[in-house]
């Protein structure tokens, strides 16, 4: 690692910084043990705790967070400006400051950023990069041991975005939550008619408590918070702004890519990147990240899927191929939360007489749940072995986040 | 409507106090009387309708803290619900749904809110939010321990008229600290139980689900086997 790959203009201090955490990242890596980018990100930190301020310094960064699909929207707003330069982008999905760190360390030559931002982390991330834009994709229920109330989330971003002058908001307009967050935003908003497949915890007004009134898609609340009119909207397959129709064809699939999309193509448009070009490259994205790939094993070609809290489960159920058997991992570590409730909030019904398996650490709860459901289906922890008594042929495996991880690793899907 | 035979199950306000995924409760209960061969109906009351005052069961579920207090307003302008749940159904309520049936609830600036006032009970906010799994040893006969997880910032004070559903044997439950004895969680009096466990609690304590089930059919109920239900109830307990 020579000096010449570094950032121009980084005190020697970070610049040090940054080759110990690449060092310690390389080694990670050597050992098997991942992308290496947290552990690096984190050595990075450790020894300068303004590396994230400093390596931002002079880039375009765009910040992309919600509760679900900043994975997706990040890679295709990576896709979307990279088709025009370089972008350094935390692709492996390490959202904290620390995958921010490593990823802006990892491309000193790009001029734009894409980092994908745990919604718990965006505040303090955005204060340290001060981004040209931010994309907020979604608040919905994730988390709650961690994260206490989705409201509370929505309240400490609105408040970060109230100290950030020159950052654009890009936000869904179809989400309350998501709403009234961007609205306390002091920059300007551009709101984006995303859609919003859960509505079920934003019922009553984030801002005052009462119920929210619905009236063909259009919700308002009585104290003047209403959905904004948006600037960005999908019409079928095309999308739509005021200057421009971009007809818009998704190698992902499901309604609900087709709405990230229209957010990363809005992003890409203020970074200026044309629409259609933006749109071409969104298009070419087949998966991300190891979601939506399909491998084979053994006599199973099995799609892996990523599905960790109620809303992304009602997007997952909307894009299930009817009757393809289905293994459903549920883990319940720390990074997926310790409660395992949210499984009542989906669903399972919907899923008809297809061959289900319960799956992953905690099997018996997600047993339980499908018997009540109503369904039949066999049980066993480990997602492999379960998969292996369903019929040949393609399977889809939906799994929540270090069920999914772990799954990854074992398929030989690469990240 | 439904025939006299069919056991009604009120969902109440589950587009307000369905945060915690409580609304599961009302899926464990009809499916129990369902695969007993018992008719069974879940209604659900949201907000903006009128609620029904002749259901055999009332259920309650968690909300965030601003959904809590329009509930609790919701449930006083609807004295023949509080009238119905105090004298006909059985009911269980669980996390905000247990507070707003209280007498007062104490938001996190101190200010004291009014709750239904059904249950001699009132409820401050605690320091520190209890998060996570809770066992307790229930104190209705025949149910045995209870599993849940717990999400809450209440402490929760029983009055001489109530007294606790379980003794906390893992987690922190209502919060109160009796000197010299084990903590309580939940409350029970008369037609009401509460709880401050999710999981949906029902789901995880069959037991707790049939004595519900026995008090609002007045029949006994033959025994169910579920396949896994066992194998949770181990990950837990």
């Amino acid at each position: 690692m020579s000096a010449a790959d570094e950032r121009p203009g980084l005190s020697w201090w970070t610049a040090g910084a940054v080759r110990a955490g690449r060092a310690v990242a390389c080694l990670s890596r050597r050992a098997g043990r991942g992308s290496g980018s947290i552990i690096g990100g984190r050595v990075t930190l450790a020894l300068d705790p303004s590396a994230l301020r400093r390596l931002s310094a002079g880039r375009r960064v765009v910040l992309v967070s919600g509760t679900n699909g900043k994975t997706t929207t990040s890679h295709m707003l990576a896709a979307a400006l990279g088709s025009r330069s370089a972008v350094a982008h935390n692709a492996s999905g390490s959202n904290m400051a620390d995958g921010a760190v490593a990823a802006l360390a990892e491309r000193p030559d790009a001029c734009s950023a894409v980092l994908e931002v745990d919604e718990l982390h965006l505040a303090s991330v955005a204060r340290r990069c001060d981004p040209a834009a931010i994309v907020l994709l979604n608040l919905t229920r994730d988390q709650l041991d961690r994260a206490a109330e989705v409201r509370k989330t929505a309240a400490a971003i609105g408040a970060a975005l109230a100290q950030l002058p020159g950052t654009t908001v890009f936000a869904n307009a179809d989400d309350p939550m998501t709403v009234w967050a961007a609205g306390q935003a002091e920059g300007p908003v551009v709101w984006v008619g995303a859609g919003s497949e859960w509505r079920a915890d934003s019922l009553t007004c984030p801002r005052c408590g009462r119920l929210l009134v619905e009236v063909a898609a259009r919700w308002r609340c009585g104290c003047g918070l209403s959905r904004p009119e948006p600037s960005w909207w999908l019409d079928g397959d095309v999308v739509c702004s005021a200057e421009s129709m971009t007809p818009l064809s998704l190698g992902l699939p499901g309604g609900v890519n087709r709405a990230n999309a229209l957010m990363a193509i809005a992003a890409a448009h203020h970074e200026l990147v044309p629409v259609a070009q933006a749109s071409e490259a969104v298009g070419a994205l087949n998966q991300v990240a190891g979601r939506y790939a399909a491998v084979s094993r053994g006599r199973h070609t099995v799609r892996l899927l990523l599905a960790k809290n109620p809303a992304g489960w009602a997007a997952t159920l909307a894009m299930l191929d009817t009757a393809r058997p289905l293994v459903v991992a549920v883990n319940a570590r720390e990074a997926d939360g310790r409660d395992t409730s949210w499984l009542w909030d989906v669903d399972f019904a919907a899923l008809g007489s297809r061959p289900v398996a319960a799956s992953g650490e905690h099997a018996a709860d997600v047993g339980v749940r499908l018997s009540y459901a109503g369904l039949n289906h066999h049980t066993d922890p480990d997602p492999l072995a379960a998969l292996d008594q369903l019929p040949p042929g393609e399977v889809d495996v939906v799994a929540n986040y270090t069920a999914f991880f772990a799954l990854q690793q074992r398929l030989g899907i690469g990240r | 409507m439904t025939t006299d035979s069919t056991i009604t199950i009120g969902l109440l306000l589950p587009d307000v106090l369905g945060t915690y995924s409580d609304s599961g409760n009302a899926t464990v209960l009809a499916q129990r009387l369902r695969w007993r061969g018992i008719p069974a109906e879940v209604l659900r009351c949201t907000a903006g309708q009128a609620p029904p005052t002749g259901c055999d069961i009332y259920l309650l579920g968690g909300g965030e803290d601003t959904a809590q207090l329009f509930a609790a307003s919701w449930l006083r302008s609807h004295r023949a619900l509080c009238q119905a749940l105090e004298n006909s159904g059985v009911t269980l309520a669980v996390c905000a749904g247990l507070q707003i049936l209280g007498r007062t609830m104490a938001d996190s600036d101190g200010r004291e809110h009014p709750g239904a006032g059904l249950l001699d009970i009132t409820t401050s906010p605690r320091r520190r939010r209890a998060t996570g799994n809770i066992v307790t040893d229930c104190h209705l006969p025949g149910v045995g321990q209870l599993c849940g997880f717990e999400n809450h910032r209440g402490a929760t004070t029983l009055g001489p008229d109530v007294r606790p559903l379980g003794q906390v044997v893992s987690g922190v439950g209502n919060g109160e600290r009796p000197f010299g004895r084990a903590a309580g969680e939940g409350v029970l009096s008369g037609r009401i139980i509460g709880t401050y466990l999710h999981g949906p609690v029902l789901a995880r304590n069959p037991a707790l689900a049939d004595h519900i089930l026995v008090r609002a059919t007045g029949t006994e109920l033959p025994p169910l086997e579920l396949p896994d239900q066992a194998a949770l109830r181990d990950s837990y307990l």
